[in-house]
């Protein structure tokens, strides 16, 4: 399975993101330059990494989700194509209209960055397969703008639709429903404040993201395997 | 040419933890009248009088300048020498 | 046509404007003999940067002569942006420690920000990826409003910019003296890595190669901040602000990776960053190291602003900027790399023969002096040094022995002092994981970070107990090295070298001179015994505030230090219940400069505590050969608070608890500060092999899973404090000072 990280001005969880599917899962990633002249459909998942794109200079994930290479993401989402958004990642597709909501300043308005207790609230997506249902996990946040929000009526959509991914145990900034991670209505398109690709590894602390990654290599597997 | 004034606030009813944070710092510096405080985000675009200036400021706040599900958007146009 | 604005050559004479710019009459005088001529405006503004004590250590020089800088595994000294050390398999670590203390006094968001950011490009200047920073800041007492505030802002300004740039900030320390209440110390430390082929120099070689101006365009700001730096902060420092820069940490990521890309294109020559006095020392630099001449034209430089001289082009210190030569004919394929980040860069200048640093601006030489002079030749000052009359009266006192009531009582206490308390409130706030390599997180002794694709990590801290130093210069100087290397020791590495951050008062003053003499002294004899060479390191004089008041002399230590193999990596938390405790030296009853007697009396006097560097050495060679052997479950030094307080530290992250019995006189034995010991956990099973092999550790009790902290001596207890208590004191410290309202 062949992975791309997609990488934007400021970008800088990328090659950590790239790592984690090489050397931790054992998948082909190639990291993509937002201006590459590339073709996404060469790939079977899309990854959009955290960091500072454009500096945040405007909103988080604002400027990011304004630039060319957009399109071929939004196209790949609508054909089914799994796509990760983590942490700016995440913020570039709230910002791009791929996930509902948007992003504030945490609660009390310092960064943070530390391992969170988190829910598995949806263990049958495509991203979440391989945790039990309700789930006890442990990943790092590492954010200042992670606070979730979105409207009342879109939160009881998310809720009906299953598309609440992740929630935290104890609510670290403030996010509507204790919101960590949501999907998008097809269960394709996942964007979550915690990072999986920082818990890939014992030696960093455990390895509760790995089974994110390998929850999409093996329903890629199911799906269109028997093609490749 | 033009100097646009554009002014960015959140939604009401939408959280603001820096509005807070100075209205809690206002209220430690003894200003209790103050009843509530929201910050938001001022931008000066400068455009040339070309096409219709309302209708392209407006796309832009609704494109980029403004996230629309947490942020409401106003501005002024003045002419500039 | 040069500036109207700008005085003639003789007005500046005539009115000494040159001691405004912070040049004295004899300088003045020396810089008229070099030029034979009357330097103009722009040229007296180049000598009085690059003059400066920031730049070129004029007063310092002599002090840091004495310095060990050479060892085997030296790559590169101090001179270059910054120091090169061999790790083995081709590849190299790269570290320096920079203060920004003056910026951060007055605008301390944007202050330690850029103190970041320099720190950066110093490290990535060299080829160097940066994989860590660290600082070493020190505040007054947070009960007063303008340091909390100066605290807050300046942790917020670090945070704002390591975060960004995608550098984990992993370590590094935090203390708060009254010393330090007009005065903070910002002291950032960047660790890089590297591959020994792609070393980079700053050199301008190759006489017709291309100069060219890389990153942010010149503005205005930072207009003699490295002057600035070498003041005393006054009541105007205040209104000085314009001289403190503003960062972008998005440029500078974008830099890195650029940077980082084209040294491995061969048309590159030479890199250097754009750090205190701009333009002028960069240029300057490069070309005085290769022993060649440089000439540019102002009018290619990127500007930000409108209408600037090239006074004020060359004294800009602008952020985020780096200077490059690189082979002639071949700049378009640098620029394609940078213009791949939305970077621009321009040829603003070429490589000479004749030895001369020229300037053009409006096609119109405006400067033209020697570049060794401005690089090379600033004047030495051998300042008078005098014993300080505190020191021979602390010296002459009797050894001062707190008496305390209760154990208990006291230990919570401790553990609530701001310079001992958890720092999670300030570490929570960096970015300690990301390039996913942070073993060891901020808390422990010293961060771990693993270098990727090998079985090695690399340990870091930076350490200073300055209260010793000033008791005691030489010894604390000792000290702060020897702490260090325990540091790196107990988290299983073995010390490579430092780099030094050197703080102190004003030169000028016989006493402080004699500070500097002294605690170089100490650490160089430290760094000797030790094997750790300094190799790059920074000095802020000056740090005086209103009134005088000099800060605690604080030579800051970065080092790093190298685990051979990841097996190896040993925090200092007890791991399991049954797990039996040691510890390795003896107390005296030292309490001279100790949080208990500042704890107790609001004020430190009386002696240091004494360092033995054989007996250092040896027991910390002793736990390097037991963490080898595989027989330690953890291992941490015991410093401030003494062995009460290291013990209590030990249980907080797994929340055990402990059963330690103590013997000999209570206040010693449990809060002294006598140096060169350790705590350290053995599993039951290695407990014999590790007697065997450390014969002189005493077993002091063991780990327990009942979550409480219990010390007996002669069959009673002593103190019973269940674990949970003493951690929700220790954590709680510091949030609560930050939040109470003045």
């Amino acid at each position: 399975m062949k992975f791309a990280v997609l990488v934007f001005p400021g970008s800088n969880c990328d090659r950590d993101m790239y790592f984690a599917v090489k050397d931790s899962l054992g998948e082909e990633a190639e990291l993509v330059w937002y201006q590459d002249d590339v073709d996404l459909t060469d790939y079977d998942a899309l990854l959009l990494p955290g960091g500072f794109s454009y500096g945040d200079y405007l909103r988080s994930g604002a400027i990011a989700s304004t630039s060319g290479i957009l399109r071929q993401i939004i196209k790949a989402a609508d054909e089914g194509k799994p796509v990760l958004g983590v942490c700016n990642g995440f913020q570039v597709l709230l910002e791009a209209g791929l996930l509902p909501g948007a992003m504030l300043p945490n609660r009390d308005l310092k960064f943070m960055c530390h391992f969170e207790e988190l829910v598995v609230e949806n263990n049958q997506s495509m991203f979440t397969r391989q945790y039990a249902p309700n789930e006890r996990i442990s990943l790092p946040i590492a954010h200042g703008d992670g606070n979730y929000f979105c409207d009342e009526a879109t939160y009881e959509r998310l809720q009906a639709n299953q598309q609440i991914a992740f929630t935290y145990a104890a609510n670290p900034n403030g996010s509507v429903g204790d919101i960590a991670g949501i999907l998008n209505e097809q269960g394709n398109v996942l964007g979550m404040m915690p990072h999986p690709e920082r818990a890939v590894e014992q030696l960093l602390g455990n390895e509760d993201g790995l089974r994110l990654f390998q929850s999409i290599v093996t329903y890629w597997r199911d799906h269109y395997a028997i093609n490749a | 040419m033009h100097k646009v004034k554009v002014y960015i606030t959140l939604k009401e009813g939408v959280l603001d933890p820096q509005g807070k944070a100075v209205q809690n710092s206002l209220h430690a510096l003894e200003y209790d009248n103050v009843a509530d405080v929201r910050v938001g985000k001022y931008m000066e675009v400068l455009l040339n009088d070309e096409g219709n200036l309302d209708a392209q400021v407006d796309e832009m706040c609704d494109r980029l300048l403004a996230n629309p599900v947490i942020e409401d958007y106003s501005y002024m146009i003045e002419e500039v020498s | 046509m040069p500036s109207t604005l700008e005085v003639n050559p003789e007005k500046i004479e005539e009115n000494r404007l040159y001691a405004e710019m912070g040049l004295s009459d004899q300088e003045y005088d020396s810089i008229k003999t070099i030029l034979s001529r009357r330097p103009n405006y722009t040229e007296v503004g180049l000598f009085s940067v690059m003059w400066s004590e920031h730049c070129s250590y004029k007063n310092s020089k002599p002090v840091l002569s004495k310095f060990p800088t050479e060892a085997a595994h030296v790559l590169q000294g101090p001179g270059e942006g910054a120091g090169v050390i061999d790790i083995g398999d081709e590849q190299a670590v790269v570290f320096k420690i920079e203060s920004h203390n003056h910026p951060s006094a007055v605008e301390p968001y944007q202050g330690a920000a850029t103190g970041v950011g320099g720190i950066l490009r110093d490290v990535f200047s060299m080829g160097a990826r940066p994989i860590a920073l660290l600082n070493s800041l020190r505040f007054g007492s947070l009960k007063h409003p303008r340091v909390k505030y100066l605290f807050e802002e300046v942790v917020h300004g670090i945070a704002g910019y390591g975060n960004c740039v995608g550098v984990p900030t992993v370590g590094g320390e935090v203390q708060f003296d009254d010393a330090y209440a007009g005065n903070p110390l910002v002291n950032a430390m960047c660790v890089g890595l590297i591959n020994h082929q792609d070393i980079q120099k700053g050199i301008a070689s190759g006489v017709g190669n291309t100069v060219m101006y890389v990153g942010a365009k010149t503005g205005r700001d930072g207009i003699h901040g490295a002057t600035f730096a070498s003041e005393e902060l006054t009541e105007e420092s205040e209104s000085k602000r314009p001289s403190v820069q503003v960062g972008d940490p998005f440029m500078e990521k974008l830099l890195i990776e650029a940077c980082l890309e084209v040294i491995h294109h061969d048309a590159l020559v030479g890199i250097q960053d754009m750090g205190a006095a701009g333009l002028t020392s960069s240029a300057s630099e490069m070309a005085s190291k290769a022993g060649t001449g440089m000439e540019m034209n102002l009018d290619l430089v990127p500007q930000r602003e409108r209408g600037m001289t090239g006074y004020e082009m060359m004294l800009s210190e602008s952020q985020e900027r780096m200077l490059l030569v690189v082979e002639t004919g071949r700049e378009q394929e640098i620029a394609d790399i940078f213009d791949k980040y939305d970077l621009e860069a321009v040829a603003v200048g070429h490589v000479t023969e004749e030895r001369q640093f020229r300037l053009r601006h409006h096609d119109v030489v405006i400067a033209d002096v020697p570049v060794d002079a401005l690089a090379e030749d600033a004047p030495v000052y051998h300042q008078p040094s005098q014993v300080p009359a505190y020191f021979t009266e602390n010296q002459e006192r009797d050894p001062y022995y707190p008496v305390i009531d209760d154990l208990s009582e006291t230990l919570h206490a401790l553990l609530k002092q701001p310079t001992i308390a958890s720092k999670e409130w300030v570490y929570d706030q960096y970015d300690s994981m990301v390039q996913t390599n942070t073993v060891v997180t901020p808390g422990s002794d010293a961060a771990v970070l693993r270098v990727r694709g090998t079985g090695k990590a690399l340990a870091m801290t930076t350490d200073c107990n300055s209260r010793y130093i000033y008791l005691d210069p030489e010894t604390g100087g000792k000290i702060a090295v020897a702490e260090a290397a325990r540091n790196i020791v107990c988290s299983g590495g073995k010390p490579l070298g430092i780099t030094d951050g050197l703080n102190f008062g004003s030169p000028e003053n016989p006493e402080i001179y004699w500070q500097m003499e002294k605690s170089v002294d100490g650490m160089s004899e430290a760094c000797r015994t030790l094997n750790t060479p300094v190799i790059s390191g920074n000095v802020s004089l000056y740090n005086e505030a209103h009134g005088g008041q000099a800060i605690y002399p604080t030579p800051v230590v970065g080092m790093v230090g190298l685990i051979e193999d990841l097996e190896h990596i040993t925090r200092s938390d007890f791991q399991e219940p049954g797990d039996v405790i040691f510890l390795l030296g003896d107390a005296r009853p030292e309490f001279g400069g100790s949080e208990l007697q500042g704890l107790l009396e609001g004020q430190h006097f009386g002696q240091a505590p004494e360092l033995d560097l054989e007996t250092e050495l040896a027991r910390q060679q002793a736990v390097q050969q037991a963490i080898a052997a595989g027989l330690l479950q953890s291992a941490h030094d015991v410093a401030e608070g003494g062995l009460a307080v290291a013990l209590a530290e030990s249980m907080f992250t797994n929340g055990l608890g402990c059963e330690v019995d103590v013997d000999g006189d209570l206040t010693t034995e449990l809060f002294s500060e006598t140096q060169s010991r350790f705590v350290v956990s053995v599993a039951q099973e290695n407990v014999a092999a590790f007697e065997t092999m450390v014969p002189e550790a005493k077993q002091i009790g063991t780990v327990t899973d009942s979550g409480v902290y219990t010390l007996t001596s002669s069959g009673r207890t002593i103190v019973e404090e269940p674990t949970t208590s003493l951690r929700d004191t220790w954590k709680g410290a510091i949030p609560c000072l930050v939040k109470s309202k003045a």
